[in-house]
């Protein structure tokens, strides 16, 4: 049994579903976003983006737009720092505005502030640009080839990235072999959307710069932003109100930011900038397109001997978060199953396509996607139930990756066994009428990175709370980013927890770089564990402060006391109490504010060679899924009937929040399986840059979801947390993909699995074997 | 309709809609969209816009007991409409059924689909007070949702409708 079991029990507030803490407001149309913001003789701004998907800039004439009523600036990148920037320190690439040339339809040319928005998009049409169209670089497949247009003439060949790994004896692996297996895969390139729009309002006062902002990560921006405009970072403020969902597309500064920071300079006036739908389309830095091949060598048992992942991807005209994306791709594909001898190639192209970057799972899933189908075929050449090859493969708790990942608490097995009782698997398989089948997959993601995006020793979290000074509430401060998830109910808990007071008191400031203490925000599914941490410690500075004036208050030693939901008793003595509340109070009137802090850095993670950093984490979660489909012989369309999804994510803060994740990206899964996929014409123009056309699933689409939980305890994560929102995403693309094999006999080696490629791929079957009799 | 023309040649239109409850005349022009009078004229901004094309479902709202996308209703089609906005769901504080149930059963994640998702559900129960699970997810098809899977959400109004509602 696990420590979580044994003292699950003796918790007040976490470990409990808890309402949310900002449920009543969202549910009452009170929330504010970004967008819902309206200061004072505010300005509205607009960037005009390039039509073009590679061109030389000729000129760029703003005299008419400038002369337009109601246009209070109109900049180009002679008004703004020529400063590169860009989210990966390795490889800054990108320009406030393009000085040269525009790289990608959308690429940002000049931006207008104006009176209103309708003024905006007049005045945008007055700019005249004169371009020389350049041949563009479409297709990442021979972005690399000799000959071809350079997207940055700095980086030969197109490549921003390239990584060869290897670790063991791979060839040793291979000689050794029963069967080896070469398969290759090619996934999509899909866009985060996010249903609300990216905005920003940026506002000056006596040299300080003010944003609010639909961010991620209020640290990055301010970062960013401060070394743009060479400012010290006191003197920029960024802050966020409710954020409408990221999942990736929103942790790195825009053109809004930075364009708004300059017309709000410019014209002295707050100015609110904000992308439509389609602009957050071309702005994109959604999951890259992955071209993958895998090699695996494997015993007559099906064990696993040595893996070569060799990879090309996609990766737009920009860095973006992409260096990171690219090691992910390889590095987190080794953390389900135990392997020792491991090789990875990897080249992240550019193309004259808007720029890829972190997406839920980040690199992640699509690699996931290609192993899993990968290892089906291996199962179905031995001969091996896949449930059974992926059990006997399965990564144990205490192990270390072939690529130095050490692996804490991992209940995979256990995970794949429920999953297994839970569909009825042993019942299904292979007995399912035709149309009909069940698939298996897995999953697993870091509980936050090791490493920050930029090299800096801060802390990677911090907390400090504030005891009211009657005692009767609590205020939290974290820098620790609530985009919907529910941090800001979950970290709420753990302070209440920590302080042994009551979640219904607690009273949250969250995401504000002047106001709450650093945090570098919500990527890499890292606040429970490393904010939790910050949090725990800051509620246990409350506590021992709290229970040192319970002492003096009455008379007892202080080992003697604890607190816990409010109330303080003794150990030893049940007749004695004191409310939380009363301590709390004396305590402000004899010493002050009652305050805690707490701060979290992660241990020294990793290998030594190069780009070990990228994939550590202080612990990582684990899950299984299965799912059932029923495929239409005639048409190809694929109805997903039931999904059982286990996961191993540690002590559980708040049980409802934790299903709604799991439920949330089984949904981005299947979307991603079936239906997304942002698509181009020959010029390099998105055609489908809308909700219409990039086809997300609906209620109608979604099937039944069974989530179970596996028992565990993170020895890394404060009382034993680690990740789930991420790591869910993982299993679903290969999963739906084996369901469909088993239902039909076919294997769609290319996302999305659409209706049409089923289709095709059953009337080739079909010939095949007809041509065969 | 009462119409003036601006310095510029525009026409300009007093339109007189009632909503929650409240008459506002207001004036608009011929292609203003009803989402920016509510929004910007008068402050409701609980009618969210996400898409502004009608596929989305962020900024609906319901009009004479139906619901719409106001992204994409003319202002001037509002003249003379009864409308309930998110603001208007609740009475005097107190939430509406279908507001504590979506908290009840935790479907609101990030926040910015629930006022048109709870006003879709809205409008289907008070047409169809028990609703199949299948008409439920058909009155929500519309409503977008990237969070959530909508698993909640079903719930939530099944809760509202006084249906039973199974774990996880």
């Amino acid at each position: 049994m696990s420590e979580n079991t044994i003292h699950n029990n003796d918790y007040a507030v976490i470990g409990k579903s808890v309402p949310r803490i900002d449920g009543r407001e969202k549910v009452t149309g009170a929330a504010k976003y970004t967008g819902d913001l309206k200061f004072p003789n505010m300005l509205y701004g607009k960037i005009l983006t390039s039509p073009h998907a590679h061109a030389r800039i000729l000129s760029i004439d703003t005299s008419e737009a400038e002369k337009l009523a109601g246009v209070k600036a109109v900049i180009t990148h002679k008004d703004v720092p020529s400063l590169k920037y860009g989210i990966s320190p390795a490889r800054w690439d990108e320009n406030i505005f393009c000085i040269d040339k525009v790289r990608f339809v959308g690429d940002k040319v000049a931006a207008v502030a104006c009176i209103d928005e309708e003024t905006c998009y007049k005045a945008l049409k007055l700019i005249k640009v004169e371009y020389e169209v350049l041949p563009a670089v479409l297709d990442p497949l021979t972005a690399m080839d000799e000959g071809q247009p350079l997207v940055h003439e700095e980086y030969e060949r197109n490549i921003n990235t390239e990584i060869h790994q290897e670790f063991g004896d791979m060839e040793n692996a291979f000689k050794n072999a029963h069967h080896i297996r070469k398969d290759r895969f090619v996934g999509q390139r899909t866009y985060q959307s996010p249903i609300e729009p990216h905005s920003a309002i940026s506002m000056w006062q006596d040299g300080k710069l003010t944003i609010y902002s639909s961010t991620q990560s209020p640290h990055y921006f301010q970062y960013y932003i401060a070394r743009e405009f060479g400012m010290k970072m006191g003197d920029v403020r960024i802050l966020k109100t409710y954020v409408g969902g990221g999942f990736g597309g929103k942790l790195e500064p825009t053109g809004l930011e930075f364009a708004g920071a300059v017309l709000a300079k410019n014209t002295g006036r707050p100015v609110k900038m904000f992308y439509d739908r389609a602009e957050m389309f071309a702005h994109n830095r959604g999951r890259h397109a992955q071209y993958m091949e895998i090699t695996s060598a494997v015993d007559k048992d099906g064990k696993i001997l040595g893996c070569h992942t060799n990879f090309i991807m996609d990766g737009g005209a920009y860095t973006s978060l992409g260096i990171a994306s690219a090691y992910y791709a390889g590095a987190l594909l080794p953390l389900t199953y135990e392997f020792d001898n491991y090789k990875f190639d990897m080249f992240r192209v550019y193309t004259n396509l808007p720029a890829c970057g972190a997406q839920r799972g980040h690199g992640a899933p699509q690699p996931k996607y290609a192993f899993e189908c990968h290892l089906d075929e291996i199962a179905r050449d031995l001969n091996i139930d896949p449930l059974e090859i992926r059990i006997r493969n399965a990564r144990r708790p205490n192990t270390v990756t072939p690529n130095d990942f050490g692996i804490n608490s991992c209940e995979i097995k256990s995970c794949l066994e429920r999953a297994g009782a839970m569909s009825g698997w042993a019942e299904k398989k292979g007995k399912l009428p035709k149309g009909r089948g069940i698939g298996v997959a897995t999953g697993s993601f870091v509980s936050g990175a090791g490493y920050p995006i930029y090299r800096t020793n801060l802390p990677h979290a911090s907390a400090m709370i504030k005891v009211h000074e009657d005692g009767t509430a609590a205020t939290l401060y974290t820098g620790a980013v609530d985009i919907g998830q529910g941090s800001d109910t979950v970290l709420s808990q753990m302070a209440a927890e920590a302080m042994g007071f009551v979640y219904e008191q607690m009273k949250i400031v969250a995401a504000d770089t002047e106001t709450t203490p650093h945090d570098f925000g919500a990527y890499a599914s890292r606040q429970t564990l490393m904010s939790g941490a910050a949090v725990k410690q800051a509620g246990e500075e409350v506590k021992r402060q709290l229970l040192d004036m319970a002492a003096s208050m009455l008379q007892r030693p202080v080992y003697d006391l604890d607190v816990k939901a409010g109330e303080i008793f003794s150990i030893s003595d049940s007749s004695v109490s004191l409310s939380f509340s009363d301590a709390a109070r004396e305590f402000f009137v004899r010493r002050g504010p009652l305050v805690g802090k707490g701060s979290y850095t992660p241990p020294k993670l990793g290998g030594k060679f190069k780009g070990a950093a990228v994939g550590t984490s202080p612990a990582y979660s684990f899950c299984a899924q299965v799912s059932e489909v029923q495929i239409d012989e005639e048409t190809g369309v694929i109805d997903v009937l039931d999904v059982w999804d286990v996961h191993d994510c540690g002590m559980v803060i708040n049980p409802g929040l934790l299903h709604g994740q799991v439920h949330g990206a089984l949904f981005m899964g299947l979307g991603e399986s079936i239906w997304e996929q942002v698509l181009f014409d020959d010029k390099g123009k998105i055609v489908n840059a809308n909700l219409a056309e990039y086809r997300l699933p609906t209620a109608l689409d979604m099937p039944k979801v069974h989530s179970g939980l596996i028992d565990s305890y993170e020895p890394a994560g404060p009382w034993g947390v680690k990740e789930v929102g991420e790591g869910s995403t993982n299993p679903t693309m290969g999963c739906f993909a084996n369901a469909i094999y088993d239902a039909m006999g076919v294997r769609i080696n290319s996302l999305p699995l659409t209706y049409e490629k089923v289709w095709r791929a059953l009337k080739e079957k079909r010939e095949k074997e007809q041509a065969q009799k | 309709m009462q119409a003036i023309v601006d310095k510029e040649g525009i026409k300009r239109y007093l339109i007189s809609l009632t909503v929650n409850g409240d008459t506002y005349t207001v004036v608009v022009k011929a292609n203003t969209m009803l989402v920016n009078v509510l929004r910007e004229e008068l402050n409701l901004t609980g009618t969210k816009k996400g898409c502004e094309t009608g596929d989305c479902g962020s900024c609906t709202v319901i009009m004479d007991g139906k619901p719409v996308n106001s992204c994409i209703i003319l202002a001037l089609e509002a003249d003379g409409k009864e409308i309930t906005t998110i603001e208007g769901v609740a009475q005097n504080g107190v939430l509406d059924k279908l507001q504590e149930s979506f908290l009840n059963q935790t479907a609101v994640q990030c926040g910015y689909c629930t006022p048109g998702m709870i006003l879709s559900a809205k409008a289907l129960l008070t047409r169809n007070p028990n609703p199949t699970e299948h008409e439920i997810r058909e009155a929500i098809a519309g409503n977008l949702c990237r969070c959530t899977g909508y698993v909640n959400i079903v719930k939530a109004i099944k809760e509202a409708a006084g249906q039973p509602v199974d774990e996880h």
